[in-house]
């Protein structure tokens, strides 16, 4: 089973290198772009036969290790 | 004084941290590994700067998960003092240890110069032996030092006077120039800047010193 957990950083928590991105796409002249965001993606393969359970495992890596519920939000999406 | 500085791969300040503990305490400091879980009897426990891990997955993130952590938070419960610079700050804050978290610097730059900061409360272990107000500068050297936290938190740590350091000239984007602060109980400190390199005027100053003077005195 595969999974794949994006994580980003909470609304309000300053993302300087989004930031960044953004004035560089408009000092090239791409017009009207806002909000860039910076997303982190992890891809598991997962040993589980069970989908809930998979879901589960990775929601607890998320909570443990792969995501720092301090500053970022993570959504895992599994793949049969 | 029965102090430890812990060392992670990629940890480059472990020695400093250590000379500068034996030379301000005249005694031995014990040395231990990311993967050691039985610590001796301990007064202070370093966690240094550098780069553990490589800084893979978020600065600070896969040393706050090793096994000598585990040890750490269990210390520092019991009321054990813990110092974290730089990256042990980082690590400190990914352990959970500390509240709050260290972003990329806000000019994205890797900061490296001495700053001119406040030592913001003299009330805890690691700075009763400054003046209260005094204005210090310390060498910093990072590239992820912004501090961030909530509206709340942010009230927290300020209505019970738990921010330790305050930037004069914030180098990263600290929010309320934050450069080190306070666990709850007073007995965990995470700072950015390196007292361990200012202990002597040779090193550019001596500002650091009265840091590991005050655990002296709070901890021996």
């Amino acid at each position: 089973m595969k999974a794949r957990v994006e994580i980003s950083l909470r609304p309000g928590v300053l993302d300087p290198e989004a930031q960044t991105i953004e004035r560089s796409l408009a000092s090239l002249g791409f017009e009207g772009v806002e909000h860039v965001r910076r997303l982190k993606v992890i891809e598991l393969d997962l040993a589980h036969q069970d989908r809930a359970a998979a879901e589960k495992a990775v929601e607890a890596m998320c909570e443990r290790l792969l995501a720092n519920p301090v500053i970022e939000t993570y959504s895992i999406s599994i793949d049969a | 004084m029965r102090a430890a500085v812990i060392t992670f791969p990629g940890s480059n300040c472990d020695r400093d941290l250590a000379v500068a503990m034996e030379r301000c305490f005249d005694k031995p400091v014990a040395r231990i590994w990311h993967q050691d879980t039985d610590l001796p009897p301990l007064d202070l426990i370093g966690i240094p700067g550098g780069f553990s891990f490589g800084d893979y997955l978020r600065c600070g993130a896969i040393a706050a998960r090793s096994p000598v952590m585990r040890e750490v938070a269990r210390q520092a419960a019991r009321g054990v003092a813990v110092l974290g610079i730089c990256n042990g700050f980082q690590v400190l804050t990914e352990a959970g240890l500390l509240p709050g978290a260290l972003l990329r610097n806000a000019g994205l730059g890797f900061v490296c110069r001495t700053v001119a900061m406040q030592v913001a409360t003299a009330s805890s272990p690691f700075t009763g032996s400054f003046a209260a107000d005094a204005r210090i500068a310390l060498p910093v050297a990072h590239h992820d030092g912004n501090y961030q936290i909530d509206e709340d938190g942010l009230k927290r740590l300020e209505d019970e006077d738990r921010v330790a350091f305050r930037y004069l000239e914030n180098p990263n984007g600290s929010m309320a120039g934050i450069a080190g602060v306070l666990s709850e109980q007073r007995n965990v400190l995470g700072m950015m800047p390196h007292p361990e390199r200012a202990i002597e005027p040779l090193l550019g100053g001596s500002d650091g010193l009265p840091l590991f003077r005050s655990l002296m005195g709070a901890l021996a």
